[in-house]
């Protein structure tokens, strides 16, 4: 109880300022929740949360700003389901298709510690740039929050991953070391030299190290207690903190972690922080399934998850959230021989928790195409033989669902009451990739749309010669 | 000079000093022998298809025109009319085109499928020649794997009836490129788009400089690029100079060289320059290069920066080959804007919409429906879909040099049609049929009428759409 109400004050602290109060009136209103959407809706913000939304007849207090969006779509912000925002301004010099190779930087990006010691203990916070013009572009397009990731160097690790928001301001973290990352696929089994075998065994000796850890530490109730020195305090303050400190955390010599990368398990091992999984096969997929009978505290959630309609069934019985990728369809490696635009949409009718994330596509920075590929899922409702999904869920597969599978379902990704008020007000349907975001809102604070793409836009719209150099024009 | 040459030289001297009417007259020499410019020439037969009338449907003819509830017939390969209440000819199957839209088939000029095909393995990773930055002997159709699972997709998610297959951008002068009909064939040379020309994948900036200066070798820098790239055209030209002698005059035959035989295409007209390039400040250099070397830049690839010069593009009649939003994944793609297509279009340039990728190629109708958006909203006078679909079809047809055969519904083109089920600017549209030469090679509603490759046979998920 102490403990949510610290971090309820932390979260407060954390929020921009934001005592607006503000109706938006006369759009098509989805709120983000599976829902149809509905015509000449209201959305309510006060404070920088959800008031209320949808067809709600409620009398507003005076001096309440109105924002008339008639003609326009009012929707949550789009939550990108998987992505690394902000871990990289620029990516690498060229793709390896194009010039076979070399990961030259030039300092541009923070997304995968390829030559660093540690793995699990790498936590993606002091990676990400709020200031990065990939934050701006997707904020431009009505991307409010992204699930950011790090990328798995040389171990099945990648380490803790964070929520962010897209917000113009130097506070983008919404919540520090929600996840842990990690490859138990193709990349996985490289990391951990060459075999699927090898991971499994490396991922099940790191919870062993890790619970051995645990058992030599300070409980964390203990700690609160007597509250010895600072650096304990933070394990106190932060339920996901991961560091144990303590002098008495003795380990036996059989280890391979190194003890902040055994330490950073400890939560996910006792199911306080999610274990994001990426895998693509169908029997990697089971291989996870097999996971979570083994260590049940385990908070899973798969990320990929390309064949996941062959074993649909299963992982809906396992009660697994699936980030998938959308309209993957390419037999692009040996783990999607079976990728199918159709995967979302059987998964779904077999009742698994689908959501829709950007997995090895562009991101770092084309989030903003999520909502292009949740239409085409919708489209595909019109193919023989295939399965799409209805408007309704293609648009929850990119707001809400993804903060649930990471149990944020309660701050962001709708416009229930009392949610973070993230909104966007677009020209038309949103899920058309012609369809602007015209107004953004983040914690109830209206966003800049303006980026570096804008204003170039803007000094070379005329071409024709003047007084002085296009550099002039600013 | 050869021995042989010195001797005639100086017998030619000696007549000069002497008037040498004793000399015996010097044999006429052996007339030129043309050697095979097309060894491996297409063996693309098209399928037979049935006079098809598609009846009311909204056609967008790809040269800038729509026609509401307007009827196209298809029959003998190729378009055979396209207005409103045609009448039926005997033995040919009506389709209700209500709310359908019919297009050209989209043709993208940047492609890698077949030389960088799924699975994306080692052993099938064939796109760049990269042991030297001048590659112009290597041929992209010597690489195609005509099993890549990636052509059906681009053809029944994508709408896509021919393409162009480009070598990878390692190198400076990456190689011949290929043009492909999107129709599976046990070989590569059954799917070569008849009487295509060629076209030479040339690459400016980061690539070359990275994947050789990383290697210690020439170039690490952009100078070094431009430097190389000129050197080889020097060759060229007296490569060409040599084969123009012996074709005019006979003689001894030159020796043949395989990368300047490309090159000498270039120097003839007879190959596309197909220049990667997104900077500016490079497409610039490379107009002059082409001036100076006496070619034509037929198109830049990747032309994110477009837009900065539209005017120049437009003087020099150069195709500018563009995504609708990609930016930042490489440093000459920083300056990305997403009004780079509909600029260069409105500024009177050939605009065109590509992919590179394996994915894209699947949605190339939604990404110019992005950029048209963008062009509209920006304030970009005379756009429409009709004129868009210009960067789908026409100006691809045009920069692949086969806009007399393909690209537009004109009367008497190969019948390479795509009917969508709605607006193809929507993402909710697909393409519900699709016709290569008037054969139906896709059909929503038939699961035989859809191609699948040898490598996804027996295959879990092998009868979807994809």
């Amino acid at each position: 109880m102490i403990r949510a109400i610290v971090s309820a004050l932390l979260v407060a602290a954390a929020a921009p300022v934001a005592a607006q109060t503000f109706a938006i009136t006369g759009g098509t209103v989805a709120l983000g929740d599976g829902s149809q959407p509905i015509q000449n809706g209201v959305v309510v913000v006060r404070d920088g949360r959800i008031v209320a939304a949808g067809d709600v007849r409620m009398k507003l207090p005076a001096g309440t700003q109105v924002i008339d969006a008639t003609g326009k779509w009012v929707t949550p912000g789009i939550v990108a389901g998987f992505s690394r925002l902000g871990l990289a301004e620029v990516d690498l010099t060229a793709s390896q298709e194009e010039g076979g190779g070399r990961s030259d930087t030039s300092g541009a990006a923070d997304d995968t510690t390829s030559n660093g010691p540690f793995n699990a203990a790498i936590d993606v916070v002091p990676a990400i740039n709020p200031m990065d013009t990939t934050i701006a572009v997707n904020r431009a397009d009505g991307v409010t929050r992204a699930l950011v990731a790090p990328s798995a160097g040389k171990n099945i690790f990648a380490g803790q991953g964070a929520v962010i928001d897209t917000a113009a301001d130097m506070q983008p973290v919404t919540a520090a070391r929600k996840f842990q990352f990690v490859e138990l696929g193709e990349t996985g089994a490289g990391n951990a030299g060459g075999s699927r075998a090898s991971a499994h065994i490396m991922f099940r000796n790191a919870l062993r190290e890790a619970a051995e850890l645990r058992r030599y530490a300070p409980s964390i109730a203990a700690a609160r207690g007597q509250a010895p020195d600072a650096r304990e305090q933070m394990v106190v303050r932060n339920p996901n903190e991961s560091r144990v400190y303590s002098a008495d955390a003795r380990r036996s010599d059989d280890v391979l972690l190194t003890r902040f990368d055994a330490a950073a398990l400890v939560p996910v091992l006792q199911g306080r922080q999610y274990l994001l999984v990426h895998v693509e096969r169908a029997s990697d997929i089971l291989q996870v399934l097999e996971l979570k009978r083994e260590f049940p505290a385990l908070k899973i959630v798969i990320v990929g998850g390309s064949e996941g309609w062959m074993v649909a069934d299963r992982i809906a019985q396992a009660g697994i959230p699936v980030i998938a990728s959308a309209v993957n369809d390419l037999p692009a490696s040996f783990e999607q021989i079976a990728a199918t635009q159709s995967n979302v949409g059987r998964m779904k009718s077999a009742g698994v928790n689908v959501s829709i994330g950007m997995i090895d596509d562009n991101d770092t920075r084309n989030l903003f195409m999520e909502r292009q590929y949740a239409a085409n899922l919708v489209a595909l409702q019109r193919v023989p033989g295939a399965a799409g999904v209805s408007w309704g869920d293609a648009l929850a597969m990119i707001t809400s669902r993804p903060a649930q599978a990471i149990g944020m379902g309660g701050e962001i990704g709708s416009l229930a009451p009392g949610r973070r008020a993230d909104v966007v007000i677009w020209s038309g349907d949103p899920l058309e990739g012609t369809s602007a975001a015209e107004q953004v809102y983040i914690d109830g604070v209206r966003q800049p749309l303006e980026t570096h793409q804008t204003r170039l836009f803007e000094r070379y719209r005329y071409l024709p010669r003047r007084e002085l150099p296009e550099a002039y024009r600013h | 000079m050869s021995n042989k040459s010195w001797a005639a030289a100086l017998a030619a001297a000696a007549c000069a000093l002497s008037g040498c009417a004793a000399l015996e007259a010097k044999p006429p020499p052996a007339p030129a022998i043309r050697f095979n410019e097309d060894p491996y020439p297409s063996t693309y037969v098209r399928y037979p298809g049935v006079p098809t009338l598609i009846r009311g449907a909204t056609i967008l003819d790809g040269e800038g025109h729509q026609l509401d509830r307007g009827d196209i017939l298809i029959a003998d390969g190729v378009i055979k009319a396209v207005e409103p209440n045609l009448m039926v000819p005997e033995e040919t199957t009506v389709i209700d085109g209500t709310g359908k839209y019919v297009t050209p088939g989209i043709i993208d000029v940047h492609s890698h499928l077949g030389d960088y095909p799924s699975p994306g393995v080692s052993s099938l990773s064939d796109g760049n020649e990269a042991t030297s930055p001048v590659r112009p002997e290597v041929w992209a159709e010597h690489s195609v794997w005509p099993q890549d699972p990636g052509f059906s997709r681009a053809l029944v998610n994508g709408g896509v009836t021919t393409m162009q297959i480009l070598p990878g951008s390692a190198n400076l002068f990456g190689g011949r490129s290929v043009v492909l009909k999107n129709v599976p064939a046990r070989t590569t040379q059954g799917m070569k788009f008849p009487g295509a020309p060629y076209g030479l994948k040339m690459a400016c900036g980061e690539n070359p400089k990275r994947v050789y200066g990383s290697k210690g070798n020439m170039p690490q820098t952009r100078m070094g690029n431009i430097a190389l790239t000129r050197d080889a055209w020097i060759k060229a030209t007296a490569y060409k100079r040599k084969w123009d002698k012996y074709y005019a005059k006979g003689g001894d035959m030159p020796e043949r060289d395989l990368a300047m035989d490309t090159l000498k295409g270039v120097l003839d007209g007879k190959i596309l320059v197909q220049n990667h390039c997104y900077r500016a400040d490079e497409m610039a250099i490379m107009i002059d290069m082409a001036k100076e070397f006496g070619y034509r830049v037929t198109a830049f690839h990747h032309a994110v920066e477009a837009y900065k010069i539209a005017d120049l593009l437009a003087a020099n009649d150069i195709c500018a080959v563009m995504w609708a939003d990609w930016y930042g994944f490489k440093m000459e793609s920083y300056d990305a804007i997403k009004e780079n297509i509909p600029l260069v279009h409105n500024a009177g340039a050939c605009a065109i919409v590509h992919s590179d990728d394996p994915n894209y190629i699947q949605r190339l109708n939604q990404e110019a429906a992005k950029a048209l958006a963008d062009g509209i909203r920006a304030g970009i006078p005379n756009l429409s879909e009709a004129v868009a679909w210009e960067w789908l079809s026409r100006n691809p047809a045009k920069a692949l040099g086969i806009l007399d055969k393909t690209g537009t519904l004109a009367i008497g083109k190969m019948a390479d049609v795509v009917m969508w089920n709605g607006d193809p600017f929507s993402d909710y549209t697909r393409p519900q049929m699709v016709w290569i030469d008037g054969a139906l090679m896709y059909d929503m509603n038939d699961p035989k009428k859809r191609p699948v490759s040898d490598f996804e046979l027996g295959q879990p998920g092998e009868g979807d759409t994809k």
